[in-house]
């Protein structure tokens, strides 16, 4: 809104002076923390930005960063930041929920946010079950999950957000985890200078309904054999001494294989325009067990919503003149009384 | 009908008439009654029209569920309904008339396309005998003319397939009701040329048959004389035909300017609302912002998101689409921000009847949220009063930080009706303006934001939006404590906040006219109660009550909640009263609860309009109780 420097500003600005209020050890501090400290390197106002999100335990992060927030209703903070986001292209705004908030009753919403390319980031913390209605399984929940919904297991498929989102033709999609505040940052810095809807999964620890669920893949001692790193441009190679990689097969399927077994040349170099890549990368395992590709999945450019919305409105004024209302209500077929 | 005699002979002045075209859906029924009111409103006569149609998108063609009808009523003299029975029925086919004719009264005319009355048709529409031949239509003047065949022969030397000119025979009909009618033919032609200039065999096809239909009634010999109806006395002035979405449309567009703010329509297409989408979504060059949603609640989602980014949000919708939104009207309450949901109200529950008109959603906009939730209601009473009702609605949601519900319905939304054009001057200015600075001070002297602090007089918030620097805040659908608007479960400030926003939508009563009586105010043994659409019916049948010496005066109400602040003395000065509306008795409800009154509803839930005769009827039965 003003043509002056950005100001410098740090960590401390970006925090709000209400207390967050997440079970102690909760992973949603670790990223709330690694937010409130990117915040002053991204060059933007906190006037301009606005944090949006729905209802749950990740929905309460708006409270705690010192921009604009509103907390609104469950699952529908995509479509409340649509509405945002169009109407005032010039904002910032970002979206947090949790897995059940944007997977279950805003799945909807989620799709058509990122099928229409709306300028938006969103944050979705996935943890695998619902915490602030006190553990119930969630649409990303495994099979055979026990719960106090689901004493006998559920039976619920899960979805892969990965997967879901390409499907939805987001044009930029991302996972990170909250034990690596590094790794979430540059994901976070990427989303956040996409234009158009960046989705970021972020694999988040409920430690109190679900404590654990990802340490197979994150804790610092397995990440290295469990995290598969995604480069734009570079062979897609993981493990201690980068020993292991991913190849294409001649069935076209994706495998993780010894890179000595197969010789650097086989391995397969990432690309994130290709959205088949990246679905079948989605593929490769569904968390929390295997090895799991992280990084940025996809990210192609695409017209986004709000601006395509702008331009239409800006080439009606030009073509028919701006509004005038006398003409309007004089515009049908009108007679005159003496 | 009355006639004057000292007039040429050919010609018959009768003061009004109602026609009423039905056709298969198919048959092009809404655009030859959207013609033959554009023709009649040219001339400068008043009119109220009623089109009727289908929920299906087509029907099995000939049978009676396909049934397309539209009724104009056209007066020399001021006029508030469509009409009680058709004088004339123009019937394009065996279904048409099986569906139609009961709505006759004995006496009136019977135009019918007796082509389409083989053994076939016949069947289709259900009939095991001819009515044309026998004594079934005896009680009627029937006119049988062979439509299609007619219209086939005068498109032949153009070339047209018979099968393509027979779809031009609604203007054959349109032409030849235009000459008993006595209508100007050049707009007509007029718009068939404009209208389907891109396709001139379609063009010259429709010309065609309305010179034929036009030609026929000349030559035919059938119609003893033609008829006129003069133009109706109306104030000097421009004057347009307008409906009651395109006049919602138009008053958001207007509204959007006196508030000076874009406007923001969220909206999911849905019977019969959807034509306000349409509308708004045509004039962009006016700022207007549309978004189709993926459903109800991500379109009152984005429009109240719109409306925290500082846009004017709406969004428009009908019964079922309420049901969706209800959730984020509680949000919108609790964030205190403006918004306008609209509800083209149609016949539930459920889909219920989806095309056909109803006033049972005002118990919906009053309660159908969770927890005390108290907002606005404004209603509009007639198709170009949808306007005026629109920016009303927005003149409260700015004014007051609060979602407002417009009540319309099906047949405002569908009806129109002349409409002197307003001078843009003269509306209302709606100020209003964002904080822009700090608004109270701290314990140590600094500035501080209260997003909450209130306007002492209407007890609205501050409209905050972002990109204002300095005033970064929080807002959410959890109870916040007054002023600072952080989080709060207290349970005496809860209780305040409730009591707050209940005083603060309570308070509008003495922001909004006064109700009128009009009528036998000083000494009636009956008022009338009304609101929304029924204000035409109750006019009628108040001023018929009255022309039998009876005393009967009426109140129509344009704002429901609250009400105005003199109602209630009112509703309690005349020892009888009675309250019209298509529903079981909403409005009646209100009045009992709200003035301890022996309010006695009169109710019609067929998914048509009252009737002014049957309104006549009901309140001479009140009377005379």
């Amino acid at each position: 809104m003003t043509d002056t420097a950005v100001p410098e500003t740090t960590r401390k600005d970006w925090s709000s002076d209400q207390e967050p209020r997440w079970c102690p050890g909760c992973g949603d501090y670790t990223i709330l923390a690694a937010v409130q400290s990117l915040m002053p390197n991204l060059g933007v106002r906190r006037e301009e930005t606005v944090f949006v999100s729905g209802i749950g335990c990740a929905a309460r992060f708006p409270y705690y960063m010192d921009t604009y927030g509103v907390h609104t209703i469950h699952g529908r903070a995509p479509a409340i930041a649509t509405g945002l986001a169009v109407a005032r292209p010039d904002l910032d705004v970002w979206v947090v929920g949790g897995d059940g908030d944007m997977l279950s009753i805003g799945g909807n919403h989620l799709l058509h946010a990122l099928r229409r390319n709306v300028d938006l980031t969103i944050l979705m913390f996935n943890n695998q079950i619902y915490g602030l209605t006190k553990g119930q399984y969630s649409p990303t929940s495994e099979v055979g999950k026990v719960t106090k919904s689901t004493p006998f297991g559920s039976l619920d498929h899960p979805f892969n957000p990965i997967s879901l989102a390409i499907g939805a033709e987001a044009t930029f999609v991302a996972r990170t985890h909250d034990m690596d505040r590094n790794h979430m940052q540059d994901v976070l810095t990427r989303a956040h200078a996409h234009e158009g809807a960046a989705f970021v999964e972020i694999y988040q620890n409920c430690n109190v309904f679900n404590d654990g669920a990802f340490a197979q893949i994150t804790a610092k001692t397995n990440r290295s054999s469990m995290l598969i790193p995604l480069e734009h441009g570079e062979p897609i190679r993981f493990g201690e001494e980068n020993e292991r990689g991913v190849v294409m097969g001649p069935d076209s399927a994706l495998r993780i294989v010894d890179v000595s077994d197969v010789g650097e040349d086989a391995l397969l170099v990432h690309d994130e325009t290709d959205a088949g890549l990246a679905f079948q990368l989605s593929r490769l395992s569904h968390g929390p067990t295997e090895p799991t590709a992280i990084g940025v999945f996809r990210s192609i450019e695409r017209d986004d919503y709000g601006s395509g919305v702008s331009r239409q409105v800006a080439a009606a004024g030009e073509q028919k003149g701006p509004g005038d209302l006398r003409a309007l209500l004089h515009s049908g077929a009108t007679w005159t009384v003496d | 009908m009355s006639t004057t005699a000292d007039q040429a002979p050919a010609t018959e002045h009768i003061d009004r008439v109602i026609i009423r075209f039905a056709g298969d859906s198919g048959d092009g029924m809404q655009l030859t009654g959207d013609r033959f009111t554009s023709a009649s409103a040219l001339l400068g006569n008043d009119l109220v029209t009623l089109p009727e149609y289908p929920a299906e998108i087509r029907a099995p063609a000939g049978t009676v569920a396909g049934v397309s009808a539209f009724q104009v009523h056209i007066s020399d003299h001021d006029i508030t309904t469509h009409g009680d029975t058709p004088d004339v029925l123009v019937a394009m086919n065996p279904a048409a008339l099986l569906s139609e004719v009961g709505k006759l009264e004995p006496g009136a005319s019977l135009i019918v396309n007796i082509d389409a009355f083989d053994e076939r048709n016949l069947t289709k529409a259900g009939y095991d005998h001819n009515p044309l031949e026998g004594d079934d239509l005896l009680a009627f003047t029937v006119f049988e003319v062979p439509m299609t065949s007619l219209t086939r022969q005068a498109c032949e030397p153009l070339g047209v397939k018979p099968r393509d000119a027979e779809r031009s025979k609604n203007f054959f009909a349109l032409g030849l009701i235009s000459w008993m009618y006595t209508r100007p033919e050049q707009p007509t032609l007029d718009w068939i040329a404009t209208k389907f200039a891109s396709k001139p065999q379609v063009r010259d096809a429709n010309v065609a048959a309305f010179n034929a239909g036009h030609a026929f009634g000349e030559t035919a010999e059938l119609f003893g004389h033609r008829y006129a109806v003069d133009p109706a006395p109306q104030a000097p002035g421009e004057y347009t035909s307008v409906n009651g979405n395109t006049a919602t449309a138009w008053g958001l567009i207007a509204a959007s300017q006196l508030v000076k703010l874009p406007l923001f329509l969220g909206s999911y297409p849905i019977t019969p609302a959807s034509d306000i989408l349409h509308e708004l979504s045509k004039h962009k060059n006016f700022g207007v912002r549309t978004l189709q949603a993926e459903d109800e609640i991500a379109g009152i989602g984005a429009a109240l998101g719109a409306a925290y980014g500082g846009h004017l949000g709406i969004t428009t919708t009908s019964g079922p689409g309420v049901a969706l939104k209800s959730e984020t009207l509680g949000l919108a309450i609790s964030l205190e921000l403006p918004l306008v949901i609209i509800d083209v109200q149609r016949g539930g529950p459920s889909t219920g009847l989806p095309t056909k008109t109803e006033q049972a959603d005002l118990l919906l906009a009053m309660f159908g949220r969770h927890g005390e939730s108290p907002l606005p209601i404004v209603a509009a009473f007639s198709p170009a009063q949808c306007f005026h009702a629109a920016i009303e609605a927005v003149r409260l949601a700015v004014t007051y930080r609060t979602p407002v519900f417009l009540l319309t319905d099906g047949y405002l939304a569908n009806g129109s009706e002349p409409w002197l054009i307003p001078d843009v001057d003269d509306l209302p200015d709606i100020p209003v303006a964002f904080l822009t600075e700090p608004n109270a001070t701290a314990a140590d002297g600094s500035p501080m934001l209260l997003p909450y602090q209130r306007d002492p007089e209407t007890l609205a918030r501050p409209w905050i939006i972002p990109g204002t620097p300095g005033l970064e805040h929080r807002i959410g659908g959890i109870e916040k404590a007054e002023g600072t608007g952080n989080i709060s479960y207290d349970p005496e400030n809860h209780e305040h906040m409730t009591r707050v926003r209940a005083a603060k939508v309570a308070g509008i009563a003495d922001d909004i006219p006064a109700a009128e009586v009009t009528g036998d105010v000083d000494d009636a043994e009956l008022l009338v109660v009304g609101w929304g659409s029924t204000w035409g019916a109750i006019n009628g049948g108040v001023d018929r009550c009255r022309a039998r010496g009876r005393k009967v005066a009426h109140v129509h109400i344009t704002h429901l909640n609250p009400f105005p602040a003199n109602l209630g003395e009112i509703v309690r000065r005349y020892p009888k009263v009675a309250v019209p509306e298509m529903n079981l008795g909403q409005l009646t409800l209100l009045l009992r609860a709200e003035y301890l009154v022996d309010a006695r509803p009169i109710s019609k839930v067929k998914g048509l309009p009252f009737t002014a005769g049957e309104l006549e009827a009901a309140f001479l039965e009140v009377l005379d109780d």
